[in-house]
């Protein structure tokens, strides 16, 4: 499977005009932000305590958020992809959900169910003495919550576009379902998976509305870069801008690593 | 015939297109082969064998143990793909070795058992391969190893040769007829070859929408084709007739040809291309099967030249020499005459 | 040239960000080209909103033809898009700091005055789980409080209140605004919330407030100012009298804000 060989001649100025465009447009803010950045004090600023425990926490539950969206999304996207059941067309709908629902409402809806007073909240809470808003956990929750549709999305696209002749190869030599899944299904999409959990993971670093509704605001236990990001905009833009730059630059240099790595053209 | 062991099958499966409909029976060392035009229902019966589609009824017996109600991974079948489908994300080894896994062998049983299978088909130096790096022949070898490795009551094999370059596929093919004859159990064989129906098979089963329409040693099958399909794959030309005294009357009584075969009442008469004798104008001392027909058609053939013959009466196939063809001018639209000796031509019943 | 066009940019941005007017009125902001009528844009701190749409109301069907346009936000990003050229002709900010920035840039015609107060109250849910009853509980362990971050106007006013005091708070979050706070109280997932007395009142019978006199250490005032190139001058400064006057008293006063 190497790559085919590219068509001869100069891309056609109708396409590399919009996508110069295109890139302009997303680029254009960064450099913004590069160009407004207080290079002098960077330094300075960089060794405040807050900054490094936002990044630290932001790294941390964006991975810890990935983790779960994996473990849940996963079976999901597999019986999105492989189980014909009445009504999977409305599920599927579902699972996009999080995408159009305004971050915030999200967390509203996180609160109403886990909650102190949710729904299932308020039994973790009475059983178990369990509550997950203001706490580390129910940033997790809150981030997993608005990216596991990337990661679902993903996964079933992968599911769909693999050959399922390899499934069957594996059934006649004795693998049963979850022996198929384990040692063949996954393994072949595996390329799937890691871009659906790259997406997920930049989707939970940059998420705000649902973690300061679910979770809350405090430094060290839920505040986020883009939740620090934002305060410091109220009255220190320009420490905003240093902490936008440390968490694009942390961000920039991880997805580019792990894109080299999972999904390079293997 | 198989009462003991080896394959017992009735295959019903419901289609789109057509309905199969196939007893298949296979001793334990035989090898049948499954020979058919596109579409004929070769594939699905071999499918429905392994358990991946559903059977609409019939049976499945291999030794005697019924196997319709098992899912595929329960079956105990050996199943070679058409592109082998070697699993990308494994080395070579670990391909072989994943049937031994599922059966329950330890890690280094299953490897252990891989290596022996990778060395008697010839390519232990690839072990730690990706099958990506395998050429055509190589993965051949591999899907066979790993079908056989897992100890299958039946073997199943779909168009085996079927992705091979034509150099490779002889090489291949024969190594392939070695490994068949070591195989204890039951193994059939879909090919739409003729060929490779010969060379490899004990006896051949030809179906045609979804029904057996022949079955027979390849020797049988060559000699006495029963449909076009099969005439044309072996290359005879064949007519459905009435035979009486000697004298085959083909189709509607539009034209008679004679035979030294005494048989009587509904028969197949077939004789070879290179059998047929044309000539430009009408010869004499004429030959009894003489025709008048006009050239369709005009192919190279090797060192052979096809011509094909319009009816009517009947439409025909003729191989001549180069050198005949210029003797002859012949060209397509050309009328010509054409002649069998009735010693050429074979009668059997229909 | 640019400058316009990042105006509209921001505007736009501002409107999907859902912070934008909640009015349907022209998008032609300030220009006043409908039909001969005016349009008077007033930029005003979410705190507000209630108040403002009232009041108007009861501005248009004093000024036939005219229609008043809001901006209701939080008052330093409001700040921010009138010094970045935003065409507004009324700003209301909910804390003279963010005011200042806007007259520093020279943005504001004329000296902004204090229209209104505001003051902090404790507040809590309907049941109130916590056993709240004065300021001093609130330092007691395991209470869930709820506070805004000090960077933010209603989160410096509650550090100045709670240390004039003497309590000393361990909040479970520190809410990105007064309207967060109030969020995580009225769902019950907080014991307690330092709110502003407006917003108290807002929640209707969800929540309740509990006033304390050391919040009178932080009253928060509310300046209002005509816009430096306001569009509809005139206009402006009659919205701003209508604030000031009677009916603006008593409008303030029925949403729970203080006389200036």
């Amino acid at each position: 499977m190497s790559p085919p060989d590219r068509l001869p001649g100069r891309p056609p100025w109708v396409l590399l005009v919009p996508a110069l465009a295109g890139l302009a447009f997303l680029v254009l803010p960064l450099i913004g932000l590069l160009v407004r950045a207080p290079w002098s004090t960077l330094g300075t600023r960089l060794v405040q305590g807050q900054v490094l425990d936002a990044l630290r926490l932001s790294l941390i539950t964006a991975t810890l958020a990935t983790c779960l969206c994996l473990v849940l999304g996963v079976p999901l996207a597999w019986t999105l992809a492989r189980v014909r059941f009445p009504g999977v067309r409305i599920v599927r709908a579902l699972v996009t959900v999080p995408l159009v629902l305004p971050p915030v409402v999200g967390g509203v809806a996180l609160l109403l169910v886990l909650g102190r007073r949710g729904l299932i909240g308020g039994w973790l809470d009475g059983t178990f003495g369990i509550t997950f808003p203001f706490t580390t956990a129910g940033v997790v929750l809150a981030e997993a919550f608005v990216a596991m549709p990337f990661l679902v999305i993903s996964v079933e696209g992968a599911l769909r576009a693999a050959d399922l002749r390899y499934e069957e190869a594996a059934a006649t030599l004795g693998a049963g379902r979850w022996t198929i899944f384990r040692r063949v299904t996954l393994p072949l999409v595996a390329p799937g998976v890691a871009a659906g959990a790259i997406l997920c993971w930049a989707r939970a670093l940059g998420e705000f509305g649902a973690t300061i509704t679910f979770a809350g605001n405090f430094p060290g236990r839920t505040q986020t870069m883009p939740l620090a990001v934002y305060l410091a905009l109220e009255t220190d833009p320009q420490a905003a801008i240093v902490l936008s730059i440390v968490m694009l630059a942390v961000s920039v240099v991880v997805l580019a690593a792990l894109r080299d790595r999972w999904v390079g053209n293997t | 015939m198989s009462d003991a062991g080896g394959l017992d099958a009735r295959l019903v499966v419901r289609r789109a297109a057509f309905d199969l409909d196939l007893a298949l029976t296979a001793a334990p060392g035989e090898v049948v082969a499954l020979l058919g035009p596109n579409g004929a229902g070769k594939s699905t019966a071999l499918r429905a064998l392994a358990g991946l589609v559903p059977m609409a009824g019939g049976h499945v017996r291999v030794d005697g143990d019924d196997l319709r109600p098992l899912p595929p991974d329960r079956r105990g079948i050996g199943m070679v793909f058409q592109d082998y489908l070697l699993f990308p994300h494994l080395s070579v080894l670990e391909n072989v070795a994943f049937g031994p896994r599922c059966q329950g062998a330890g890690r280094r049983a299953a490897r252990r058992a891989a290596a022996e299978w990778l060395e008697r088909v010839g390519i232990a130096e690839y072990a730690s391969a990706r099958p990506r790096a395998l050429s055509g022949g190589q993965a051949q070898r591999v899907a066979l190893a790993r079908a056989l490795a897992v100890d299958p009551g039946l073997l199943l094999l779909d168009e085996p040769l079927a992705a091979l370059d034509a150099h490779t596929k002889l090489e291949i093919r024969a190594a392939l007829r070695r490994h068949l004859a070591g195989f204890a159990g039951a193994a059939v064989l879909v090919t739409h070859d003729p060929l490779d129906a010969m060379v490899l098979a004990d006896r051949i089963v030809v179906i045609e929408h979804g029904r057996l329409v022949q079955d027979g040693t390849p020797a049988d099958v060559a000699r006495r084709p029963r449909t076009d399909y099969v005439a044309r794959l072996v290359g005879l030309n064949l007519y459905r007739g009435r035979a009486e005294a000697g004298i085959v009357t083909i189709g509607d009584g539009a034209a008679t040809l004679d035979s030294v075969d005494s048989l009587e009442g509904e028969v197949f008469l077939a004789f070879a291309p290179s059998s047929v004798a044309l000539y430009r104008t009408r010869p004499d001392g004429s030959p009894r099967n003489l025709w008048r027909a006009r050239v369709a058609a005009i192919e190279r053939h090797g060192d052979r030249v096809r011509v094909r013959l319009a009816g009517p009466p009947f439409d025909a196939v003729a191989d001549v020499t180069p050198a005949s063809v210029a003797e002859l001018q012949l060209s397509e639209g050309s009328p010509i005459w054409a002649a069998v000796k009735a010693t050429e031509t074979h009668v059997y019943p229909a | 040239m640019f400058k316009r066009t990042a105006v509209t940019v921001t505007l736009l941005l501002a409107a999907l960000a859902g912070c934008g007017d909640v009015d349907d009125g022209p998008s032609g902001a300030g220009k006043g080209e409908d039909g001969g009528g005016k349009t008077l844009t007033v930029f005003a701190a979410a705190s507000l909103t209630e108040t403002f749409t009232s009041l108007g109301k009861t501005f248009e069907s004093a000024h036939p033809g005219v229609k008043v346009r809001f901006n209701f936000g939080g008052s330093s990003t409001l700040a921010q898009q009138i010094t970045q050229g935003a065409p507004a002709d009324v700003f209301a900010s909910a804390s003279p700091a963010t005011m200042k920035t806007v007259t520093d840039a020279g943005d504001a015609s004329g000296q902004p005055q204090v229209f209104t107060k505001n003051r902090l109250v404790i507040a809590i849910p309907e049941d109130n789980p916590g056993k709240v009853a004065k300021v001093s509980d609130l330092s007691r362990p395991g209470l869930k409080v709820v506070l805004c971050a000090v960077q933010v106007p209603c989160g410096a006013a509650a550090k100045t209140a709670l240390g004039a005091a003497g309590v000393e708070v361990e909040p479970v979050s520190r809410e990105k605004d007064v309207k967060a706070v109030l969020t995580k109280v009225t769902l019950g997932e907080a014991d307690a919330g330092l709110v502003y007395r407006t917003d108290a009142k807002a929640a209707g019978g969800k929540v309740t407030g509990i006033e304390f006199p050391e919040a009178a250490k932080a009253i928060n005032d509310y300046p209002i100012a005509e816009v430096a190139k306001a569009p509809q001058s005139a206009l402006a400064k009659e919205f701003i009298q209508l604030v000031r006057g009677a009916q603006g008293k008593a409008a303030l006063g029925r949403a729970g804000f203080e006389a200036p």
